[in-house]
C-alpha cells in the first residue's frame, strides 16, 4: 500500500518541477543538454534502486519469524558466485555512468564555445554586494540586475567578482559558474527561446543575497538591437567614481542601464580584488 | 580588562535568543540546584564527570549528542518556518542578520557536535566491549576528549547569549569569513569552538586506532574481529588523517583574522580557493567518518535479528577499506563549478562514482544477510530496513550530482541540500538509532520500550519523507539554498509540506524522549538478567549488562568471527564463574578532562573577546594540568580477586 503512494507522490514532484521555471523547463540548449543528463542517468540507476528496494521489502517480510514456509540457512554466510555478481552489478553501473560523466563533462565544459553562425554577444559579468553588473565591452554599454539578450545567439560570459565569492546561475539555460575576486571564469549559454527567465546568485554571499536576483531578457536581434539603442538613449556613465558607488553594498536593486562604460572596467575590477570593506553591521 | 567585550554583547533587542538564553539559563540553574539538594555531586564526580570508563564516556557522548540534537533541530524548526512564510513580497519573521545564523549554527551543530559524538559515543561503549577487552588504550585521554567536544559545546551556545554565531554556513568559506566581510564574533566562536573540540576528536581518533589495533582479545586477529570494529577503525584512522587538515585550515584562517595574515584574502596574495579545498579535503572524508560505523551497526543489527552470520564478511571489510581510502580522492566534487578544466571535473566525477561501488555491495550483502535469515522485526530491524530504503534513494542522487554537468545545475540547490540530508538522516542518524535501541541493554540492564521505539521510527522516516522529498522538486524549481526569502509564491505549497515533516519528525524527536522516560520508569519490569537480550552473536553479549568498570572478568579466547554465537553453540560456559581470579588493574577516575576542558573554555571564550590575560591564564592552565598529569605514577585502582569473585557470584548465582 505504501509503494503506490510514494510513486504517486513522487509522480506528482515531478510533474510540479517539470513545469516551474527550472531545470527541468530548459531554453537553450547547454540547459537541454544537462536536462537529458539528468533524465537519463536517473534511469539507469532506477533500474538497479528500484528491485534494490523491493528486495529489501521482500527478504525482509518473507524471511520474517515464524514464516513457515521460509526456508531458512542459518549458517549461510559466503557464495562465491554472488559476492562476483554484487561487486559487478554496481562496477557495471558506474562504469557506463563514468563514461556519461567523462563525455559530458567535456562536452559541456563551461569554456568551450558553443557552435552557431553568428558571432557570440560577449558580456563581462560582476558580482557586486548584493546585486549584478553586466557589461558588454564590444558595445560599451552595461546593465545591473538585468541581462539582455538576443535568443538563437551564443553568449560568452567572462566572470569575476568584487568580493565574495558567489555562483552565477540561470536555471533555464544551465550551467552555473563561481564568480571570484582577482579571477576570470569562462561561461557559455544560449538562449533558444524568447522569454524572461530569472537568474540567481546560488552561493550564499551574505545579508543581501537573498535579493541577489536578475532576470534575463532573453528577444528576438531586432528587438535586441532596438534595446541597445534604448540603452544609449537613456544615458548614464560608469566610470570609475560611478563604479565605486555602485560598489557599495545595497539590497534589492533595480535594474538599470548606462549608456557608456569606461573601457577596461572588468580588467581594471580583476586586477584590484578586495573592494571596500563592509561597515560593521552592529 | 575585558577586551572587545561588553554588556552590549548581549542580545537585548531579539526577542527569540534572548528568551531562548533566559529559559536555558533558568533550567540549567533548576538543574544545578536540584543536583546540589539532593547532595548528588559526590556521586556525579566520582562515577561520571572524572570517569574514565570507555562506557561511561560513550553514554555521556550520546547524552550530549541528544541534547544539542534537541538545539539543532529548533534551529531546523525556525529555518523551515521561516521559508514556509516568506514568499514573494512576505518577509518572514527572521531577518537576514538572524537567519544567517540560525543555518550556520543547525549545520554546525549537526555536523560537529550531534552526528559526531553519537558516533564516537557508540564507538566508545561497543568497541572495546566487542574486541574483548577492559578499556581503550589511553583511559584519560579518552575522558581528555569528550570533554574538548562538550568544551567546544559550550563556547558555540555560548554564541547565543553573548554576542553572535557566525553568518557564514557551516564551513565559513572565506572571503566571506574574513574580518573584513565578517568583523563580527561570528566567526571567532565557530573557529575556537571546533579547533577546541576537533582536538578532541582527533585524539579520539588516535586512541581508538590504537586500541583496535593493538588491544585484542587473545586469538582475535584482524579476519575475526565484528564488522563494527572494522567501521570504527576505517572510521578512526580518517579522523586522525583528515582532522589535522581541518585543524591547519582553520588555523591559518585564525591567523588571518587576528593578526592580518592573507592566506584566503582577496588581496595581497591570498586565494580563498585553497581554503575551500582544504576545507573539503577534510569535509569529504568526515562524512565517511560518520557513515561508515553507521554502516557497521546496520551490519550487526541485520546479522543478529536475522539470525545468521554478516552475508560476505571479507567483501565487507574490503569495501569499508576501499570507502576508507576512495573518500581521499573525491573532494573536488564540493565545487565542480568553481570552473577547473574538463579533465579534473571528470576525474573526480568518476572517483566520487566508484565509491557507490564498495557502497553498492554493502547494500547487497545485507540483503543476502538477510536471505534465508529468521529475521525477528525489533526496533533496530525497523531503522535499518527504513535505512536500506532510503539510503539507495539518497546514493542515486548522490551519484546524480557526480556526473559535473548535472553538478552545474544542481549544485548549491534545495536538490543538494535534500541529498545530504537524505544521506545523513537515511544513514547516520537511523544508525545511530539503530545501535542506540541495540546497546541500550547492554548499557542499562533493561531494555527499551519497543513500542514507542517503533513509533519514533515511523515518525523520522515518514517524516523525513516529508521534508525533503520536496526539497528536491524544489531545487529542480531553481530554489537555491541558503535563501531568507524567495520571489516565486509557486514554490510555497511544497515549502509548507517541507515543514509538516519536520514537524512529523519532532514528534519522532518526542517519542525517542517519552521512550527513554518510561523505560526508565518501568525498568523494573524489563530488566536483562542474561546479559544476552537480542540472542548476540559478538563479544559484548557475553559480559554482564550493564557490563563490571572492568568488562570481562576473564578475557575470552577467540577462535572465529562471532565468538560468543559460536560460544553459545559449542554448549560452553559462556561467562567464566567462581573464585580464583587473579586481580585487576582498571584506570583511575581522573579529573584531567573536566579542568583541561574549563581552561579550554576560558582560553577559547578569552581569544574570542580579545581578553588576553584571561587567554593566557587559560593556555597556562591546561599546559599545568597536563603537565601535572604526566607526573602522576598512581593511575591505575586494583580490583581484588575477591572482589571479582563476588561480583561473579552475583551475576551467574552460586559459584561454579
Amino acid at each position: 500500500m505504501r509503494m503506490p503512494i510514494k510513486t504517486c507522490a513522487v509522480l506528482v514532484l515531478f510533474e510540479t518541477a517539470c513545469t516551474s521555471s527550472g531545470v527541468l523547463d530548459p531554453h537553450g540548449p547547454i540547459g537541454g543538454a544537462e536536462r537529458s543528463i539528468l533524465f537519463d542517468a536517473t534511469v539507469i540507476m532506477l533500474a538497479v534502486v528500484v528491485p534494490v528496494i523491493l528486495a529489501t521489502g521482500l527478504f525482509a517480510w518473507w524471511f520474517r519469524a515464524g514464516n513457515r514456509k521460509a526456508r531458512r540457512r542459518p549458517d549461510w554466510s559466503y557464495a562465491g558466485r554472488i559476492e562476483f555478481v554484487v561487486w559487478a552489478i554496481p562496477a557495471l553501473v558506474v562504469l557506463f555512468l563514468g563514461g556519461i560523466g567523462w563525455i559530458s563533462s567535456h562536452d559541456l565544459d563551461p569554456r568551450t564555445r558553443l557552435p552557431s553562425s553568428s558571432s557570440p554577444i560577449e558580456v563581462e559579468v560582476v558580482s557586486l554586494d548584493w546585486k549584478w553588473l553586466f557589461i558588454y565591452p564590444g558595445l560599451r554599454i552595461a546593465s545591473v540586475n538585468r541581462l539582455v539578450a538576443p535568443v538563437g545567439t551564443p553568449l560568452h560570459f567572462r566572470l569575476t567578482s568584487a568580493g565574495v565569492m558567489n555562483s552565477f546561475f540561470i536555471p533555464q539555460l544551465g550551467s552555473q559558474i563561481y564568480t571570484m575576486a582577482g579571477m576570470a571564469t569562462e561561461l557559455n549559454l544560449q538562449a533558444d527561446d524568447q522569454g524572461t527567465y530569472p537568474g540567481l546568485s546560488a552561493q550564499f554571499s551574505g545579508d543581501g543575497f537573498s535579493d541577489m536576483r536578475f532576470e534575463v531578457a532573453a528577444i528576438s536581434p531586432q528587438a535586441f538591437a532596438q534595446w541597445i539603442d534604448a540603452t544609449r538613449a537613456h544615458g548614464g556613465s560608469l566610470g570609475p567614481e560611478e563604479y565605486a558607488e555602485l560598489a557599495r553594498p545595497s539590497q534589492k536593486n533595480e535594474p538599470r542601464t548606462f549608456a557608456v562604460v569606461s573601457p577596461k572596467l572588468f580588467e581594471a575590477i580583476l586586477a584590484s580584488p578586495g573592494a571596500a570593506p563592509r561597515e560593521n553591521p552592529k | 580588562m575585558f577586551g572587545k567585550l561588553s554588556l552590549a554583547a548581549i542580545p537585548w533587542d531579539q526577542p527569540i535568543p534572548l528568551i531562548t538564553s533566559i529559559v536555558i539559563i533558568v533550567l540549567l540553574a533548576a538543574i544545578l540546584a536540584l543536583v546540589t539538594y539532593k547532595g548528588w555531586w559526590p556521586y556525579l564526580w566520582r562515577e561520571w564527570l572524572t570517569s574514565t570508563d570507555h562506557k561511561r564516556l560513550g553514554v555521556m557522548y550520546v547524552v550530549l549528542a541528544l541534547v544539542m540534537l534537541i538545539r539543532g533541530f529548533s534551529d531546523a524548526l525556525m529555518m523551515r518556518s521561516q521559508l514556509a512564510l516568506a514568499a514573494g513580497a512576505a518577509a518572514g519573521y527572521l531577518p537576514p542578520d538572524h537567519y544567517n545564523q540560525i543555518f550556520s549554527a543547525h549545520g554546525t551543530i549537526m555536523i560537529f557536535f550531534v552526528a559526531m559524538p553519537l558516533v564516537i559515543g557508540l564507538m566508545n561503549f561497543a568497541v572495546p566491549l566487542q574486541l574483548g577487552v577492559r578499556d581503550v588504550a589511553f583511559p584519560v585521554l579518552n575522558s581528555v576528549s569528550f570533554w574538548l567536544t562538550a568544551a567546544g559545546v559550550l563556547l558555540v551556545n555560548l554564541s547565543l547569549v553573548i554576542g553572535e554565531f557566525a553568518r557564514t554556513g557551516w564551513l565559513a568559506y572565506p572571503p566571506l569569513s574574513e574580518i573584513a566581510y565578517s568583523p563580527g564574533v561570528g566567526v571567532d566562536y565557530y573557529l575556537w569552538g571546533l579547533q577546541i573540540s576537533g582536538l578532541g576528536t582527533l585524539l579520539t581518533g588516535i586512541n581508538f586506532t590504537t586500541t583496535i589495533l593493538k588491544l585484542r582479545a587473545p586469538g582475535m586477529s584482524y579476519s575475526r574481529m565484528p564488522i563494527f570494529c572494522w567501521t570504527a577503525l576505517a572510521s578512526n584512522l580518517l579522523i586522525v588523517a583528515a582532522f589535522p587538515i581541518l585543524t591547519a585550515t582553520f588555523a591559518m584562517l585564525l591567523l588571518d583574522r587576528y593578526l592580518g595574515f592573507h592566506f584566503f584574502t582577496n588581496d595581497a596574495g591570498g586565494n580563498p580557493m585553497m581554503y575551500i579545498n582544504l576545507i573539503w579535503a577534510w569535509g569529504h572524508p568526515e562524512v565517511y567518518i560518520l557513515i561508515l560505523p553507521a554502516f557497521g551497526v546496520f551490519s550487526e543489527v541485520i546479522a543478529t535479528f536475522s539470525g545468521k552470520p554478516l552475508f560476505g564478511y571479507r567483501s565487507m571489510v574490503v569495501a569499508t577499506m576501499a570507502i576508507c581510502m576512495l573518500s581521499f580522492m573525491v573532494w573536488l566534487h564540493h565545487f565542480f563549478t568553481m570552473g577547473a578544466g574538463a579533465n579534473v571535473n571528470a576525474f573526480f566525477g568518476i572517483m566520487t562514482m566508484i565509491i557507490a561501488v564498495p557502497t553498492g555491495v554493502k547494500v547487497f550483502n545485507w540483503l543476502f544477510t538477510l536471505y534465508g535469515g529468521e529475521v525477528r522485526f525489533t526496533s533496530p530491524v525497523y531503522w535499518s530496513l527504513g535505512f536500506m530504503v532510503t539510503f539507495v534513494i539518497g546514493g542515486m542522487t548522490g551519484v546524480l550530482l557526480a556526473i559535473p554537468p548535472a553538478d552545474f545545475v544542481l549544485h548549491n540547490s534545495l536538490f543538494l541540500v535534500a541529498h545530504f540530508h537524505n544521506v545523513i538522516i537515511g544513514g547516520v542518524v537511523f544508525g545511530a538509532m539503530a545501535g542506540y535501541t541495540y546497546w541500550f541493554p547492554k548499557a542499562f540492564g533493561f531494555t527499551l520500550d519497543e513500542r514507542l521505539g517503533k513509533a519514533s521510527f515511523w515518525c523520522w522516516f515518514i517524516g523525513f519523507y516529508l521534508a525533503f522529498m520536496p526539497l528536491y522538486a524544489l531545487g529542480l524549481m531553481g530554489a537555491t539554498r541558503r535563501m531568507q526569502h524567495y520571489p516565486d509564491t509557486s514554490w510555497q505549497p511544497l515549502m509548507w509540506v517541507a515543514f509538516a515533516g519536520a514537524l512529523v519528525i519532532l514528534a519522532g524527536l518526542a517519542f525517542t524522549i517519552a521512550q527513554l522516560v518510561y523505560s526508565i520508569k518501568t525498568r523494573q519490569r524489563r530488566r536483562d538478567k542474561s546479559g544476552d537480550p537480542w540472542n548476540g552473536r559478538t563479544l559484548e553479549w557475553s559480559t554482564a549488562s550493564p557490563p563490571p568498570p572492568w568488562n570481562f572478568t576473564v578475557l575470552p579466547q577467540v577462535s572465529g568471527i562471532d565468538e560468543f554465537w559460536s560460544m553459545k553453540h559449542a554448549g560452553k560456559k559462556t561467562t567464566p564463574r567462581g573464585a580464583g581470579h587473579p586481580s585487576i588493574h582498571v584506570p583511575r577516575a581522573s579529573p584531567l578532562g573536566f579542568l583541561t576542558a574549563f581552561c579550554a573554555v576560558m582560553f577559547g571564550f578569552a581569544s574570542i573577546w580579545h581578553i588576553w590575560w584571561l587567554a593566557v591564564l587559560g593556555l597556562l592552565g591546561a599546559i599545568a594540568l597536563v603537565l601535572r598529569h604526566s607526573w602522576q605514577l598512581n593511575t591505575e585502582v586494583q580490583v581484588s580477586a575477591k572482589e571479582l569473585s563476588e561480583f561473579e557470584t552475583r551475576q551467574n548465582g552460586a559459584p561454579g
